[in-house]
This record gives structure tokens, C-alpha cells and sequence, in this order.
């Protein structure tokens, strides 16, 4: 089975594109790496490889999840399935 | 087959301090700026050699002044170098620099410019230098345990492939090898902002860890001093944002995967300082690529593990830099720079074991005397971390 994301572990509020070329309104498949498992979401957006997918929907100024590990807040609401990034997301330090 | 780390070897050189080297340089070593002209005539003169020019090394001061020293001092004693010809434009700053890699028991000799020229210094010095690459072409490589070998990590031009490939990957070859009594090290101060309480976590004692907050604090209050905005222009980089990569605390956390699941954190040193028992070392350090890898170098490591997302291509004059890399756009759109390719880690086609030993299977090759990818192309990338203005 193709991956087309990678999540760290449950509960990340992200996955990060590992494949070129996904397109807005495909169904991508997800490994969590820590758990070992498969997951799917549609994107709402084209996503370069390497950057983000949403898992859930997050309000603004949400703390947003990677590693099991805060990684900064959400500056926009943002649907599961968006492309999540410094447009929607800064961080809290500095 | 897992491999046997137990009594693995690897063949090096060694020197008379004990201390193992994968590489057998002569270097000509500029204590300043303005020596550097006559350090590459003796190079362009005698084979065998490399001239390490730098831009600084006057009216410097204080702390910065003695982080000079030592890393200069530091590069000279490391032991991938066989024997050292400095030259300053003054014989005082330039014997400070000879006593010091003096102390290794390794062949060093000083040369200093005013009063005498460029001309007179380089045929002096060369007439040295010739000698210094006959001693060390006549070295051989003998058979050492793999404990002697010291391994260095950074990372660079990360993306989000780091955090999840090549950055565990590093981590899972630094847990194989810390059982097995090698001296490691890792830094990076600011690209551990986030992530601070887990790599405090892994101090294995109180007072380490007391060490290892007091310099992430020391590196904090410097960016706070200093910045004009949250950083986002310059941490993460334009490439790290490039890569996917959104927040430091986001890079920071694919940073620390480099010290692995294992590893305590059993050290902690100030720039180009030297270890002084084996285990995992922190180095309080620039996230900048050259110059933390000029300070792995000056520190005396002698292989370099690089992983990287988007593709930097650093090299260091005298330290081997291992490049890996998980990003399959990278692989293969920058392929001459990547020494171990671990994108197989994304398809599920390599397991992160897997990934460590190939990373690890690099690293004997490469101490045994193979050429990595920056050493073949050419970069040599020598940059001193300046601590602040001259006097």
C-alpha cells in the first residue's frame, strides 16, 4: 500500500506528505510510525511533499500537535484536511 | 543480520596522545586573517597539504578571543590531522597556537610574518611543511575498537522528511553506538527551542542538567537581546520553510530525534571544548551548519553523521561529513551529495533499524579511509563562531 503521509503518533493534529504531487480532493493514507497504523483523509488543498496535512479541524489559536509535542498555534481556523503552514500557524516562542 | 558492534574495529591513525584519526592531513593553519596568503602559498607549493584560510583572528577579546584559541588549537590537535605548520602575522599568538596543539606529541611548527615577509615565511615554512608530509605519508593505519572512534551530529537545511527519516535515523545509530563507549556529540542550541524539557529530561545527572538549561538560556537571552521580529525569516531557514518545516518548535523537535530513544545525555561542553570521558556530549553551539561542524572538528571528533531534508552541501576541511538524506526529491535531484540515502524509510521499505546500520556501515567505510560525497566534491567549509564585535 502506497503511504502518501506520515504521522508521528496518535493524537498529532498533523501529517507530513511524503509523496509529490497530491492534488486538492484526493484520499491520502496516512502511517502512524509510533502505533504502526494506517489512517486516511481527504485534502482540501494541492500540498507539496513535505509539508503539512491537518488531521482535525483546529480553531484559532488552537495549539497545534507533532511528536506528541506542542509546536505552535493556529493564527486561522483550519479544517481536517487543509494544508497547514506559516499562513495558519506561528510559533509561540521568540 | 544485525551487526556486531561488540567487537567491531575500524583501521585508523594513531597518535601519540592515544587518540584515533580516520584521516591523515598536514594542514597550514593561519592564526589571522592576513596570514591566510602566505598559509595557501605553502599549500600551492608543497602537495600533501591544505591551507585552512579564515576571515578573523585580530583585536579580538576576551571570551571570543579564547574561543579562538581553542578552536584553532583544537583543529591543529585532532587527531584526522598528522602534523600542523601555523603562521600569524606575529610570533606571539602563533606560539600560544603551536604550544597548544604541541601538547598532543604531534609535529607542529610556527612561522610569523612581520619583519620577515611573505616570501621568506612561505619558503620557511614550506621547507617544513615538506618535511611534516613526509612523516606523515610514512603513518600507517592500525587496527583500532570502534570505542576510539569519536562521532559528531548536525543537522542542516532540514525539512519534514528530517523529523521522521533521516533525523531517526542518526538517532538510531547514536543508540547502538553509545553502548559501545564512543564519545558523541550533539548541539545546535537554539534548534532545541521546544524541545528543551525532553533533552533535559535525558541529563543523567541534576547538575548536567542545571549545565545544559543555563547555556539553552545564555543562547535564549542573546536572541532575545537581538531580534527584530519572532524569527521567522531566518529560524526556521527559507529553505526549512521551503521543506514544509513551520515553526522552530516544530524543527527543534525533528532536531533532538538526532540523540535517539536511548542515549543519556552524559556530557555538556561550551564551544570547541573537548569531551574528556566517552558518551553523549552536548555542545552549547550556532545551529549554523560550518561553523557547528568547524566546533565538532575543533571539539576533536572525527566523523561527522549530516542528515539532511532539502539538501545542504557542507563539508569540513579536516571531518568527514556523512550525508543522509530521506527526502526522495532530494535523493534524487541532489544524489552527488547524499553519501546514505534512507528515503526507503518513507515507503515503509526500510525499517529504522535498517536505516541505522546502513548509516552505520557508512561510517566504518568512511573511518577506514572512503571518501564521503563533500570530501570527493571539494568542500571544506572552515568557519570560526564569533561570540561578538573586535576590540
Amino acid at each position: 500500500m502506497t503511504i502518501h503521509f506520515v504521522v508521528h503518533e496518535d493524537g498529532d493534529s498533523v501529517g507530513t506528505v511524503v509523496v509529490e504531487n497530491v492534488k486538492a480532493g484526493a484520499t491520502l493514507t496516512g502511517w502512524v510510525m509510533e502505533q504502526d497504523k494506517t489512517v486516511s483523509v481527504k485534502v482540501l488543498n494541492d500540498i507539496p511533499i513535505g509539508h503539512k496535512v491537518a488531521l482535525k479541524d483546529l480553531k484559532n489559536g488552537d495549539t497545534v500537535i507533532k511528536y506528541g509535542v506542542d509546536i505552535g498555534r493556529t493564527i486561522a481556523p483550519i479544517k481536517q484536511g487543509e494544508y497547514l503552514h506559516v499562513h495558519n500557524v506561528k510559533t509561540k516562542r521568540w | 543480520m544485525p551487526m556486531d558492534l561488540k567487537n567491531a574495529t575500524f583501521r585508523g591513525y594513531r597518535r601519540d596522545n592515544g587518540r584515533v584519526g580516520v584521516r591523515n592531513h598536514v594542514i597550514v593553519l593561519p592564526v589571522d586573517d592576513i596570514s591566510n596568503a602566505a598559509a595557501e602559498g605553502v599549500a600551492r607549493n608543497v602537495m600533501g597539504t591544505m591551507a585552512l584560510p579564515h576571515p578573523y583572528g585580530r583585536l579580538q577579546f576576551g571570551a571570543d578571543l579564547d574561543l579562538h584559541f581553542r578552536t584553532l588549537i583544537g583543529t591543529g590537535a585532532n587527531p584526522n590531522v598528522a602534523a600542523v605548520v601555523v603562521i600569524g602575522i606575529e610570533p606571539a599568538w602563533t606560539q600560544k597556537i603551536v604550544d597548544g596543539i604541541a601538547s598532543t606529541g604531534k609535529p607542529v611548527a610556527g612561522f610569523s610574518i612581520e619583519h620577515n615577509g611573505d616570501t621568506a615565511t612561505v619558503m620557511a615554512a614550506a621547507r617544513k611543511a615538506k618535511e611534516f608530509v613526509h612523516y606523515a605519508t610514512g603513518l600507517h593505519r592500525v587496527e583500532a575498537p570502534l570505542k576510539d572512534l569519536w562521532v559528531s551530529t548536525k543537522c542542516g537545511e532540514s525539512d519534514t522528511t528530517s523529523g521522521c527519516g533521516a533525523n531517526p535515523t542518526v538517532g538510531n545509530a547514536f543508540d547502538k553506538l553509545h553502548p559501545q563507549g564512543v564519545t558523541l556529540c550533539f548541539g545546535e542550541t537554539t534548534e532545541i527551542t521546544g524541545g528543551e524539557h525532553l533533552v533535559a529530561a535525558r541529563c543523567k545527572t541534576p547538575e548536567l542538567r542545571e549545565r545544559f538549561m543555563f547555556m539553552f538560556n545564555r543562547y535564549q537571552e542573546i536572541i532575545n537581546r537581538h531580534k527584530t521580529s519572532d524569527l521567522s525569516d531566518s529560524q526556521p531557514t527559507k529553505g526549512n520553510i521551503a521543506g514544509g518545516l513551520t515553526t522552530i518548535e516544530e524543527k527543534a523537535l525533528g532536531n533532538i530525534q538526532k540523540i535517539g530513544r536511548k542515549c543519556t545525555v552524559d556530557g555538556v561542553i561550551d564551544k570547541a571544548e573537548m569531551p574528556t570521558h566517552s558518551g553523549l556530549w552536548f555542545m552549547d553551539s550556532s545551529s549554523a551548519a560550518a561553523e557547528m561542524v568547524t566546533l565538532c572538528a575543533a571539539s576533536g571528533f572525527v566523523v561527522h553523521f549530516f542528515p539532511t531534508g532539502q539538501g545542504n552541501v557542507i563539508g569540513n576541511p579536516i571531518l568527514p561529513v556523512i550525508k543522509l538524506g530521506a527526502n526522495p526529491k532530494t535523493v534524487r535531484t541532489m544524489a552527488e551529495h547524499i553519501d546514505v540515502d534512507v528515503s526507503g524509510l518513507l515507503r515503509r521499505e526500510l525499517t529504522m533499524d535498517q536505516a541505522g546500520d546502513k548509516l552505520l556501515e557508512c561510517m566504518f567505510a568512511t573511518a577506514n579511509g572512503r571518501w564521503t560525497a563533500a570530501e570527493v566534491l571539494g568542500h571544506r567549509e572552515f568557519v570560526l563562531t564569533r561570540l561578538y564585535e573586535s576590540a
